[in-house]
């Protein structure tokens, strides 16, 4: 069986969170960086990390670790800052996700997509298309959209608002 | 891609708004100076070319339209009819409506037609009865009125030399010369020696010119109207030849050599040397091939047309050199100018940073005078995206004048300081919120008339707007004399809305200040004006988009005062770059009254109240380390820098004041735009972002926290 959204064979970016191993369409990602000073704005929730500066743009950085509830991304030598493009409001905005690596850019069928189980990932399954099965490991493709939707930024805005 | 007609469309559009801009500028001025011949004529002038650039690129319902109204102040500038209150607010709805109609050929709703009709016959009507108005066709030459200068008659040599491509932007050549010919009577010479052989010709090219011998009764303004539209296209020279001032009307006109040579056809060296020759002289240059055949009838069609009187020689040079003066330029391409010169600003900070860390003197001086030179860069880059406020101050005389007569008010707007330039974005940005300080103004601030009359105020109410340089801040005031707000109707609408309670102390300032809280309008009926309870808060969020201030001041019976400050622009500032711990921030510059030292000795002296004493005088201030929980690393010695925020100086203690920095602005995006007290982002030299504090909104919301935690 195969995730109705997604008909067509499509490249993904793999990278790990912890152990585990989620993956984006590539057509959503823009670059990858090496981590960077990360600058923190003051009143912001924890897992906002801060901006960066991005050819002299500033570009906010989201610790996917903290948003999915593990515990903080600490700073390896593989921690790096996938840049996404998000539809935030109907407008494209640019932001970074920290990870703890970036494994590859893989190819996968409709056919080796699943749909995410209600129970058991243990994440809130709005944020994922489907589980896509990669050379025998399970891999969570998000939904990068949703993840940082407004009702999600909503609820951000006002806990960095209200101490 | 667009075609070039399209474009030529576009542009129309775009010229013709500004000209409806004018239009109403001038009228309201008419209205206050009615006999100003001067204001008539640019009510004239801009009407006219509406009406003709519209008819060349089809907009045939507005320049009909328009040609009715036009001909109405053919007859005012000729001194026929007087200008009335009836017949501005006729042309003020004419206006309304061209703009309609222009906005419906852009796709917006059609105008209504009916309307348009119901204006051109009150118009019709003003009239007087003798001159009724022929309806005539598009674009036709304005009616041959006599005018005030009916009885001279004078002559005038044009010579039109269109250039090649002039047929392709859609005027025909031979209407031009015929509306001349509609003027006076008139000799038309062509010349035909720029037509090139066959083979080379275009055929869609113009290679005539012309010598056109005119006598008329009308001024050489009628001349150039016929022109007005090629004036860049063409060479254009009009001279008077003749008129009936001048003395020795016996004698005969000028020789036909002194004709070519005043042309330029003919040099007065080659001149002397035909002369010398001692025969006939217009055989001869036609022999000697000096000057064409042509050109020698031409002459002597003005020998023989004018037969009196000395020259006098006026040109069409002015407009010319006046239209040389500025250029157009596409906004877009300004702004990415502005963007190019911040990140040259962003390298200047980090090549003057390198410099002083090599201690080297030749890249040292390289690198100051790469800042002294950006510095200016930036300052002129910015300047040129200046414009005076004064054309949105226009705007809002005619919403005065229409919204007191709708209200039955009496109310004239004041203007002050309409030079004040401001950056263009930001006056766009400025406009809905004065409309609607306006309008609150106008509603809720000036009474009506037996009211006003009552309280022994004159009847007629006044509403100042003023705009003026403060710093790096731009102040616009909005002043009415009206009743000033009501403290208790919005002491008990703020109770009922829950924004306070009954026992909340408050400074009348702050009670005033109440009224932009969202959701809030003391407004007992809701009218078409306001008091949809939407606008304060919404101009408050405008204003603080833009990175200003807003602050409301009232004197019951004697009006309100509302200040607007606004920052000159939105891309680079002065600041004050300070560290806490690894967080760099920066301050502007223009707030910042001093820095003085806090000690822990000085916090255990204030019983670690956070009050400092300066020189006698206790300042109160923020610790940003505790605001923005940053808790290591922290300095036996801090530094407060004590800005002055609305008025109030208030200290801010930071680690490290690092100096002076110019800030490029950015903005923090989406995710960050409800951060209080931080305004946007910017690069420091070496790459790292540092954070821009707005001190207003961080006094503001520590304020509410002390509130909360202290009663």
């Amino acid at each position: 069986m195969s995730v109705s959204t997604i008909t067509e064979t499509v490249q993904y970016l793999t990278f790990k969170l912890a152990d585990e191993i989620f993956a984006l369409d590539v057509a959503k990602v823009r670059e990858i960086l090496e981590y960077t000073t990360i600058t923190k704005v003051p009143q912001t929730p924890e897992f906002m990390r801060g901006v960066i500066n991005l050819r002299g743009s500033v570009v906010p950085v989201i610790d996917m670790r903290l948003k999915f509830g593990m515990s903080a991304t600490d700073q390896t030598i593989n921690t790096c800052i996938i840049v996404v493009e998000v539809t935030l409001e109907g407008d494209t905005t640019i932001l970074g996700a920290l990870a703890d690596s970036v494994q590859e850019v893989v190819e996968m069928e409709p056919e080796q997509i699943e749909p995410a189980p209600h129970i058991g990932t243990r994440l809130n399954t709005e944020f994922i298309k489907g589980m896509g099965k990669h050379e025998e490991h399970f891999v969570m493709i998000l939904d990068i959209d949703k993840v940082f939707s407004e009702q999600e930024m909503a609820a951000l805005q006002t806990s960095g608002t209200t101490e | 891609m667009s075609s070039p007609q399209e474009q030529h469309i576009a542009t129309y559009r775009e010229e013709a708004s500004e000209l409806l801009a004018e239009l109403e500028t001038s009228l309201l001025e008419l209205e206050d100076n009615p006999q100003d011949n001067d204001l008539i004529n640019r009510v004239f002038r801009a009407m006219h070319t509406i009406k003709g650039s519209g008819a060349m690129f089809g907009f045939d319902d507005i320049a009909r339209f328009t040609h009715e109204v036009e001909t109405v102040f053919d007859q005012v500038r000729n001194g026929k009819m007087q200008v009335t209150r009836c017949l501005l607010d006729l042309t003020l709805q004419a206006r309304d409506q061209i703009t309609t109609m222009l906005e419906a050929s852009a796709g917006g709703p059609p105008a209504d037609e009916a309307n348009g009709q119901r204006i051109i016959d009150g118009l019709q009507q003003l009239l007087p009865q003798a001159t009724k108005l022929k309806v005539e066709p598009v674009a036709a030459a304005p009616a041959p009125a006599p005018s005030a200068e009916a009885d001279t008659s004078r002559t005038y040599r044009i010579r039109f030399k269109p250039q090649p491509e002039i047929m392709l932007s859609g005027t025909n050549p031979i209407s031009l010369l015929n509306e001349l010919r509609d003027l006076g009577s008139c000799e038309v010479m062509a010349h035909l020696d720029a037509i090139p052989s066959l083979e080379q010709m275009i055929p869609e090219h113009c290679y005539f010119y012309w010598d056109i011998i005119l006598t008329t009764t009308r001024g050489i303004e009628a001349i150039k109207d016929v022109f007005i539209f090629v004036e860049d296209d063409c060479d254009l020279k009009i001279d008077l030849i003749d008129d009936a001032n001048a003395p020795d009307a016996d004698s005969g006109y000028k020789k036909l050599g002194d004709i070519l040579v005043e042309r330029g056809d003919l040099s007065p060296v080659e001149m002397q040397k035909i002369l010398s020759m001692q025969k006939r002289f217009g055989e001869i240059l036609v022999e000697q091939g000096l000057v064409p055949a042509s050109k020698v009838q031409s002459a002597l069609i003005e020998q023989q047309q004018v037969k009196q009187a000395r020259q006098e020689r006026t040109t069409a040079a002015p407009a010319a050199a006046e239209a040389a003066l500025s250029i157009r330029v596409p906004a877009e391409r300004l702004d990415h100018l502005v963007n190019l010169v911040g990140e040259l600003v962003t390298v200047q900070a980090h090549l003057t940073q390198i410099a002083g860390n090599r201690h080297d003197n030749e890249i040292s001086a390289v690198a100051e005078e790469v800042e002294r030179l950006i510095s200016e860069l930036r300052d002129t880059t910015l300047n040129m995206r200046m414009l005076p406020i004064g054309s949105t101050f226009s705007k809002f005389k005619r919403l005065v004048r229409d919204l007191s007569a709708e209200l039955g008010k009496e109310i004239d707007l004041e203007t002050t300081g309409a030079e004040t330039e401001l950056d263009k974005t930001v006056i766009e940005k400025l406009n809905d919120p004065l409309v609607h300080l306006i309008r609150n103004s106008i509603d809720h601030g000036v009474e009506m008339p037996e009211i006003r009359k009552a309280a022994g105020k004159p009847t007629k109410g006044i509403v100042h707007l003023a705009a003026e340089h403060s710093g790096d801040s731009v102040l616009v005031t909005i002043r009415d004399d009206g009743a000033g707000l009501d403290k208790e109707a919005i002491r008990a609408k703020a109770v009922e809305r829950g924004l306070i309670t009954t026992t909340t102390e408050m400074t009348d300032k702050e009670i005033y200040n109440l009224i932009f809280a969202p959701g809030f309008s003391t407004a007992k009926k809701v009218t078409s004006v306001s008091g949809r309870g939407v606008g304060m808060d919404v101009v408050k969020k405008a204003i603080e988009a833009l990175r200003g201030t807003i602050d409301i001041n009232s004197t019951p019976g004697k009006g309100s005062l509302i200040t607007l400050r606004i920052p000159l622009t939105l891309a680079i500032i002065e600041t004050l770059l300070v560290r806490i711990d690894q967080s760099y921030f920066v301050l502007p510059l223009t707030m910042v009254e001093e820095c003085i030292e806090l000690t822990r000795t000085d916090v255990q002296a204030a019983h670690g109240r956070h009050l400092a004493h300066v020189r006698g005088e206790l300042t109160p201030y923020i610790n940003l380390r505790d605001e923005f929980e940053i808790t290591t690393n922290q300095p036996d010695i801090e530094q407060i820098v004590i800005l002055s925020v609305n008025g109030k100086r208030i200290g801010f203690v930071v680690d490290d004041v690092v100096g002076e920095h110019q800030t490029v602005i950015k903005t923090l995006g989406k995710l960050y735009r409800d951060v209080r007290g931080i305004s946007g982002a910017t690069i420091l030299g070496d790459g790292t972002v540092a954070l821009i504090l707005d001190p207003a909104l961080l006094v503001q919301s520590v304020a509410l926290i002390e509130q909360e935690q202290f009663g």
